[in-house]
């Protein structure tokens, strides 16, 4: 399958997972901290980092990489959430959901390519 | 978790009904927001559609613009910075005009912005200039660190910009 097909059917798995996910995490939470992206970074973080220490095959990492992990984790969302916490002088708020998650998903990151890579 | 006898379910009508929500994709604390937990059918197909485009344009940019030798991945720099630009704009015509279709924040935000932007490599770079098999480390620092502050900036330019011109 070519690649351009295999990042397309990740990518149409990964972002409605992504938005039944942050809802799913969301009814359950009500701080103000976005939890639901939050465990959306952390988790597909994690995920890649599992697919880069398994050293997976080409294929494998357009279509669970590039499409679903991509699609099912997001920049944008985590940048726009920090910067609406900071309009809203929810300072603490801000600095901990910016901490947690670059910490947190670099954390994710070498704690799922250690997983795969000591195989 | 309660919900409105009758929400209103227009966009301006939403941004009028209470606070503005933290989350873009979708905020159960904003009223307005709830009535997707209903009607989400089409609303999954929109995001998926947009998350096929917005993934694919991030795979094209990505061969288009290969990793250089000092190892900082400018392609997923910019990708995530300009998504942020984005959502921001995005954001303030959804929430602050009349005209947005009720489907045009779960496309072009959750799906094409969502698919296009990634946290997932950006870690898994980061880790592979710290311990990778040639570690960058001033490299990783500058990209880990880089790439949060830039999409900041980013996301406030955004919501300027766009609030100027819906504004004017």
């Amino acid at each position: 399958m070519t690649g351009w097909l295999l990042v397309c059917v990740g990518a149409a798995a990964g972002a409605p997972a992504r938005y039944l996910v942050d809802r799913f995490v969301q009814v359950r939470h009500s701080s103000r901290i976005p939890w639901g992206t939050l465990a959306i970074n952390l988790s597909g973080s994690l995920l890649l980092g599992c697919l880069y220490g398994g050293a997976a095959g080409s294929e494998l990492l357009l279509l669970v990489g590039t499409g679903f992990c991509g699609a099912f984790t997001t920049f944008s969302t985590f940048a726009f959430e920090s910067v609406r916490l900071l309009e809203e002088r929810a300072s603490w708020a801000a600095l901990a959901n910016l901490s947690v998650t670059l910490l947190g998903g670099l954390g994710a990151a070498f704690v799922g390519f250690a997983l795969t890579a000591s195989w | 978790m309660t919900r409105d006898p009758q929400p209103d379910r227009t966009q301006a009508g939403r941004a009028q009904a209470g606070v503005e929500p933290i989350d873009p994709d979708v905020d159960l604390q904003a009223p307005g927001q709830r009535f997707e937990l209903a009607a989400h059918r089409a609303t999954l197909a929109v995001i998926a559609l947009g998350g096929m485009l917005g993934a694919m344009a991030r795979h094209r940019l990505e061969l288009a613009w290969p990793m250089e030798a000092s190892g900082f991945p400018w392609a997923t720099f910019a990708t995530n910075v300009a998504g942020s630009f984005l959502l921001g704009a995005l954001m303030v015509v959804v929430q602050e005009t009349r005209a947005a279709h009720p489907l045009l924040r779960p496309f072009a935000g959750v799906g094409v912005l969502g698919g296009f932007t990634t946290f997932s490599t950006y870690a898994v770079q980061g880790r592979d200039l710290l311990a990778g098999a040639a570690p960058h480390p001033g490299t990783a620092l500058a990209y880990l660190f880089g790439s949060v502050v830039a999409a900041l900036v980013a996301v406030a330019a955004g919501l300027a910009l766009a609030r100027l011109v819906v504004r004017r």
